[in-house]
Order: structure tokens, then C-alpha cells, then sequence
């Protein structure tokens, strides 16, 4: 299995709310919210830790999930939002200037 | 000896949440159309932040319906729709707009400006009704038939209708304050010009009871931004909209107002 990296787009706007995160497209405003579990992997993605080290170092230690079944659905949901253009995707380590979380 | 005399340039200056915008013409007829249109809101005694010419074109098929298209490239706006043309530099505070006699054209002119201008200052024209009771300010916010016109049409005397349509939202000290707009919807009556600082916004549903309830931040977030008006696309504008909903969101409490559409839901309005 080839290591996928991931990193948050520069076009966007976040801001967390609780748990959650709540993500605009800045290209054509189009808004999403991510529950708790996918809000942790958004904030991990920045184009150097493999996902599937975040899988295992932080979403298996948070949640209480089996690494297998949490990587499948970190997998899952990385390449629903990059379909989106909210998150980058790739087998190598990114290098973006990640937007700033508004405070 | 032909001797050429320039026309008169009528100049109506309108102000909205305390920024007046001169709109100038050499159409009398239409000079007093504005300041009919404008009434509580054309102020002669303050410096207009911006100036537009106005150029009356002959209608030609025109279809105001068409979606409004704004841009800037190096600075510089403009806006077009079916019924106008309009460029707008906010450096030189000057632009024109190109558009029939009608009132439609230059609304939707004024609405683009300040909605730009807001976002550089993190406030915003929100889709909403408000109205002034007790010098505080409430906001009702929804889409098309959630309720805004209904709710201003059953407002008590005590309270001062803001804007059945369009709020006026801006940043002012620790808070926001509203301001009334000229910007009428379905009541077809423009708000006072007056303000006060919000108090709270309700986003409106209709029910078989009147009813408040918290909403989370989160929906909160999403109902605002819903309902902001913005035009422009650019990427940093949006994102300004976006940080100025949250910020709003984290500030003003917002809540979910169930209503029966008699006078009673504003017993719960304080």
C-alpha cells in the first residue's frame, strides 16, 4: 500500500465550532461541516504526517475505533473532500501553505 | 454662434448605515425619483464617501432577472446585470453606472457597494427583517417565505421596523450594531434610518406555537452565511464574508423563533 499524504487547501476558510468543524470553499462558497472524528484528521493534514500515521496516532488514541476500519474511512472521507478541492491528496509529502483556522 | 450649456447635474446623496453614496444625474425626473425612493435616507449634510454618475440609457429588451456578475481586476469593480452596467473604483471614490430610468438598477448598485465595503470591515447585509425595540435591535432572519414580512407586518407600536428585507450588520466597539436600510422587500416600505446595537437574531420557522430555542454555533454559522448577501467571487472576499459570519456567530446569540403569525410572538420579543 503506497503512504498517501494529505494537506488542507489554500482556498478555503475553517473555523471550529466545538468539536466540529465547519469549512467554506472560498471558490465557489460552498460550505461543509465535519464531525468530531474527521475534524481531527482535517487538523492533522499537513502534507507530511502519513495518513495512516494520523489514523494510528491520533484518531485510534481519541476514538475508540480499530485501526483497519479507521483508516478505511479516513481514506473514504480524505477523497470525498478532496473531490470537493477542500483537501489535497497525494503518495507524496505536500507542501502547501495551510490557510490559517479563523480563531 | 452655437452656444453649448451643460445640463444640470442633480446630486441626491443617499446614506445607509452612515456611509452616504452622492448618486448624480442630469435627469431631473429621475433625481426625484431617488429622493422620493430614498426619502429618510438622503442626508445633504454629510461628505458622500463615494460618488456615481448616473447615465440614462433607452430601454432595449433588458432582463433584470439575468444574475449579477461582479468583478474586480486591479482595484477596480464592475457590476452587470440585465438592466446595468456599473464601474466602481474605490480608490478615486468615484463610478458610474449605465442603466434605464428605473429604480431597480441603482438598488442593486447600492446593495453591491455596501456589501463590499462591509466585508472589508467585517459586517455584512444579512437577508433578514430587523426592528428596534427598547434601543436594541432584533434580527429575523430567513429565506424567501420563512417569515420576514409577516413578522414585520404584525410588529406592535412600540417597535421601529429596521428593514423587512435587508439588514445592516456592522462591527461597532464590542458588538454589532443594525442599521435601517431602504431596502424593502414584500412590505414594499423602507425601514428608519436609525440604528441600534443587536440584541439577538432569530432564524425563523413558522408553527403551530410561538416558541425560542437554542440553536448550536454550528447551525447558527450556517444559517448566517445562508443568508448574507454577497456578490462578488473573488477568494479573499469570500473568506473576509465567512471570518465576519463567524465572528458575528461568536458574539451575538442566535436562536431558533417558532411563531404562530399573530401579534403574540412579539410578547416574546424583549
Amino acid at each position: 500500500m503506497n503512504a498517501k499524504y494529505i494537506a488542507r487547501s489554500t482556498a478555503i476558510a475553517a473555523r471550529k465550532l466545538g468539536d466540529e468543524m465547519i469549512i467554506m470553499s472560498a471558490l465557489n462558497s460552498t460550505l461543509f461541516t465535519l464531525n468530531p472524528v474527521a475534524t481531527v484528521i482535517w487538523q492533522a493534514a499537513d502534507g507530511k504526517t502519513p495518513l495512516s500515521d494520523i489514523v494510528e496516532g491520533t484518531v485510534c488514541r481519541q476514538f475508540d475505533v480499530a485501526p483497519q476500519l479507521a483508516y478505511q474511512d479516513a481514506e473514504a472521507l480524505v477523497n470525498d473532500l478532496a473531490g470537493h478541492g477542500i483537501l489535497l491528496v497525494s503518495e507524496q509529502p505536500i507542501s502547501t501553505q495551510a490557510p490559517q483556522e479563523v480563531r | 454662434m452655437a452656444v453649448l450649456i451643460a445640463p444640470p447635474i442633480h446630486a441626491v446623496p443617499v446614506e445607509v448605515g452612515g456611509m452616504a453614496v452622492l448618486l448624480r444625474t442630469c435627469d431631473s425626473a429621475f433625481a426625484r425619483m431617488l429622493q422620493d425612493r430614498y426619502a429618510g435616507f438622503v442626508n445633504r449634510c454629510v461628505v458622500p464617501v463615494f460618488e456615481f454618475d448616473v447615465d440614462l440609457v433607452v430601454p432595449s429588451g433588458v432582463d433584470p432577472d439575468a444574475e449579477v456578475q461582479v468583478r474586480c481586476e486591479h482595484g477596480r469593480w464592475s457590476f452587470r446585470r440585465g438592466d446595468f452596467q456599473a464601474e466602481w473604483d474605490p480608490r478615486s471614490r468615484r463610478g458610474s453606472i449605465r442603466q434605464t430610468a428605473n429604480p431597480y438598477s441603482v438598488d442593486a448598485v447600492l446593495r453591491i457597494v455596501h456589501t463590499l465595503v462591509l466585508a472589508g470591515e467585517g459586517g455584512f447585509l444579512l437577508h433578514s427583517a430587523s426592528a428596534m425595540r427598547g434601543g436594541r435591535a432584533f434580527l429575523f432572519s430567513g429565506l424567501s417565505g420563512a417569515g420576514k414580512t409577516t413578522i414585520s407586518r404584525l410588529a406592535p407600536p412600540d417597535v421601529t421596523l429596521l428593514t423587512d428585507e435587508v439588514s445592516y450588520v456592522r462591527r461597532h466597539e464590542e458588538g454589532y450594531r443594525a442599521f435601517g436600510t431602504p431596502f424593502a422587500g414584500e412590505l414594499a416600505r423602507v425601514g428608519e434610518n436609525v440604528s441600534a446595537p443587536i440584541a439577538a437574531v432569530y432564524l425563523l420557522d413558522k408553527g403551530p406555537a410561538n416558541r425560542i430555542d437554542p440553536v448550536s454555533a454550528l447551525e447558527a454559522t450556517q444559517r448566517i452565511m445562508r443568508n448574507i448577501l454577497f456578490f462578488a467571487e473573488e477568494p479573499e472576499m469570500v473568506r473576509r464574508v465567512f471570518e465576519a459570519a463567524c465572528e458575528f456567530v461568536a458574539r451575538v446569540p442566535v436562536y431558533r423563533l417558532t411563531f404562530f403569525p399573530d401579534e403574540r410572538v412579539w410578547e416574546l420579543i424583549r
